[in-house]
């Protein structure tokens, strides 16, 4: 299948730091795109050029051919929507305030007539429809995640960018988002997201693409590219790749063994 | 994909989501309530502003007054001889001047507050508006002329330009405004206004001095026709964008990047939004000085009354300032019998303790500060 996002030998420098080196990265229609990798990998790095945020120094990004440079913002932002770690709103707006300003990038157009049935579907989605009266600075951290998720959703993009959307959920909420994306991906959109929780993106991802320090070392089907033997080397941790006895499903764990806790006590 | 991994999902994932609700009702109620009492409050302190002064008028006369003034036989004469001829040239001119530089600050201030992100910014604590005075008082000292009556205007404009991106320069880190950042900014640009403001309070002769302190107290005494003509089209055109980019500046409230990814071409916004801050300053700065906290006061009041969107925000705000000045105005010559109080400074009179609770208030805020 034609990718939709192609990103090839995309390079990103700032002074004497190489962030992206070489880096190859197709995003395809009804995939679940995930992102692992240490910090400092460039995960960030790679999701702001494929938002198109930052023109990467050296290769291309293109959409379905298109370089992505072109297109004027007002139709990149009908295209994808992305979901930043941190989520800020300088004045006191309203839970759905914020959620309809997601639909700003269809103001005029034909499909603001749904603007009502979008951000309320939107706040269903992710689970602050009982939220949408409160001001959002009253909020807690995992509910500003998911009403900054309600308005990427109401935005609906083609395209989903989410950085960690995951690491302020709990375990419910988690699993909840990583739905959302498939289902956005089944429904002919794609999703790429950014994770730091290993079980949840062998559990979700169609593919999954391992970045450490700028370059990608691995990118394939979860089975293929969550080894114990890769992850270890990237990591630079012992982590366990298991079968679950039930399902038969992939396991990752860190090892949070003996090793540590000696070091810890040395 | 392996069948263990979707019966896996299939297991893990939750039920569809629940049925989307009703969407809480927009606050139109409220929004047409403000816009009402403003709209009616303004209209009645026009016309009890323009009827008090030494010469007292009833509003019955000021409003018979202005009718035959725009060619209607309608309502009692002025009663005074001199009392048609007072109100024309003294009184009306000085009260739509009320208005317009009410509305042009309390506009500014709302507009500045969305690009900055920051309640706290106000082109009079920032120094915009002394950045305005100090070019204006420039061409008052050295006699300039260069655009007739425009050059007090144009020098303005101008001065406040280069303020306002000079704190937008200065002031800004990672997309966001520092509320320590911002004030001790405006210090510092205040503080070197207030020095050429000196100087050329030095250079200029007994008049041009005289017309210089004046302006650094504020005032709307001796407003004539001719500088509202001035001063209502830069208003005008000034509140006009900033309506315009009213939207655009609630998208910004998320931050930059969410803004551009939402659609926003955050460089020109900005651009505009200073353009339009340093014109409605200019326009409010160039014949009656500086009017300080006007920008602060109203914005936030209009804030807590229907929320902070801007589309409501701009417009209520300049109604709301043209009635605080008026209203300022009217006390600012009445208070005092046979005197005049210099209306920047009763502003500022409310407007500083009004601005250390916002400071106070906000740094007990959680991250506060930001």
């Amino acid at each position: 299948m034609n990718p939709l996002l192609t990103v090839r030998g995309a390079g990103v420098r700032i002074g004497d730091a190489t962030l992206l080196d070489g880096v190859d990265v197709a995003v395809r229609t009804g995939e679940v795109l995930v992102v692992v990798g240490p910090n400092g990998a460039g995960k960030s790095t790679l999701l702001s050029v494929l938002a198109g945020d930052r023109a990467p120094d050296a290769g291309t990004v293109t959409w379905q051919g298109e370089p992505l440079a072109a297109v004027r913002p007002g139709e990149l932002a009908r295209r994808r929507a992305v979901l930043l770690q941190e989520n800020r709103v300088a004045f006191p707006f309203r839970v759905v305030d914020v959620v309809r300003m997601g639909r700003a990038p269809w103001e005029g157009s034909s499909s603001a007539d749904r603007d009502d049935a979008v951000v309320a579907a939107a706040l269903a989605a992710a689970d602050v429809t009982h939220l949408a009266a409160r001001r959002f600075p009253t909020l807690s951290g995992g509910e500003k995640a998911r009403v900054s998720l309600a308005r990427v959703l109401a935005q609906e993009a083609r395209l989903l960018l989410l950085d960690e959307p995951t690491a302020a959920l709990d375990v419910k909420h988690q699993t909840r988002v990583l739905a959302q994306a498939r289902r956005h991906a089944d429904a002919g959109g794609a999703a790429v997201v950014v994770l730091h929780d290993l079980p949840l993106a062998a559990a979700w991802a169609d593919r999954v693409v391992v970045l450490h320090r700028g370059a990608v070392v691995a990118d394939g089907a979860p089975a293929d590219v969550l080894t114990s033997a890769l992850l270890t080397d990237v990591y630079d941790h012992t982590v366990d790749v298991l079968t679950h006895p039930v399902t038969g499903a992939l396991l990752v764990l860190p090892r949070h063994g003996s090793h540590e806790r000696q070091e810890v006590a040395s | 994909m392996s069948a263990a991994v979707e019966q896996q999902r299939a297991d893990a994932a939750p039920a569809p989501s629940p049925a989307p609700g009703p969407l809480p009702p927009a606050r139109t109620g409220r929004v047409t309530a403000l816009f009402t009492v403003l709209a009616v409050t303004l209209g009645v302190l026009a016309v009890v502003s323009a009827g008090s002064g030494q010469l007292h008028v009833p509003a019955s006369e000021v409003l018979g007054a202005l009718a035959r003034g725009v060619g209607l036989d309608l309502g009692p004469e002025p009663a005074h001889p001199h009392g048609y001829t007072a109100l024309w040239t003294v009184r009306f001119p000085r009260v739509v001047m009320a208005v317009l530089v009410g509305a042009a600050l309390a506009a500014a201030g709302a507009v500045m507050q969305g690009v900055f992100g920051n309640p706290l910014a106000e082109p009079g604590v920032v120094g915009v508006s002394s950045g305005a005075a100090v070019a204006a008082a420039a061409t008052i000292a050295l006699g300039l002329t260069a655009f007739g009556p425009w050059t007090t205007a144009a020098a303005a404009f101008v001065g406040g330009l280069v303020a306002t991106f000079v704190v937008y320069a200065m002031a800004r880190a990672g997309g966001r405004t520092e509320v320590v950042t911002l004030v001790l900014t405006g210090v510092a640009v205040n503080a070197v206004c207030g020095a050429g403001l000196a100087l050329f309070t030095f250079l200029g002769d007994t008049q041009a001095r005289e017309e210089i302190v004046f302006w650094q107290l504020g005032s709307l005494n001796g407003t004539r026709w001719v500088y509202v003509a001035i001063v209502a089209p830069l208003v005008v055109l000034g509140l006009v964008g900033a309506i315009v980019l009213a939207r655009r500046l609630d998208l910004l409230a998320l931050g930059e990047r969410p803004a551009r990814h939402l659609g926003v071409d955050v460089e020109r916004l900005r651009v505009v939004a200073v353009v339009l801050v340093a014109m409605l300053t200019a326009a409010a700065v160039a014949f009656c000085g500086i009017i300080s906290f006007v920008g602060l006061v109203v914005p936030h009041l209009v804030r807590m009354a229907v929320g902070p969107g801007h589309r409501v925000l701009v417009p209520a705000s300049a109604l709301g300032g043209a009635v605080l000045l008026l209203a300022a105005d009217l006390v600012a010559r009445t208070v005092v019998p046979y005197a005049e109080l210099p209306i920047g400074m009763l502003t500022a009179l409310v407007g500083g303790p009004f601005f250390l609770w916002l400071v106070y208030r906000t740094r007990r805020q959680a991250g506060g500060w930001a």
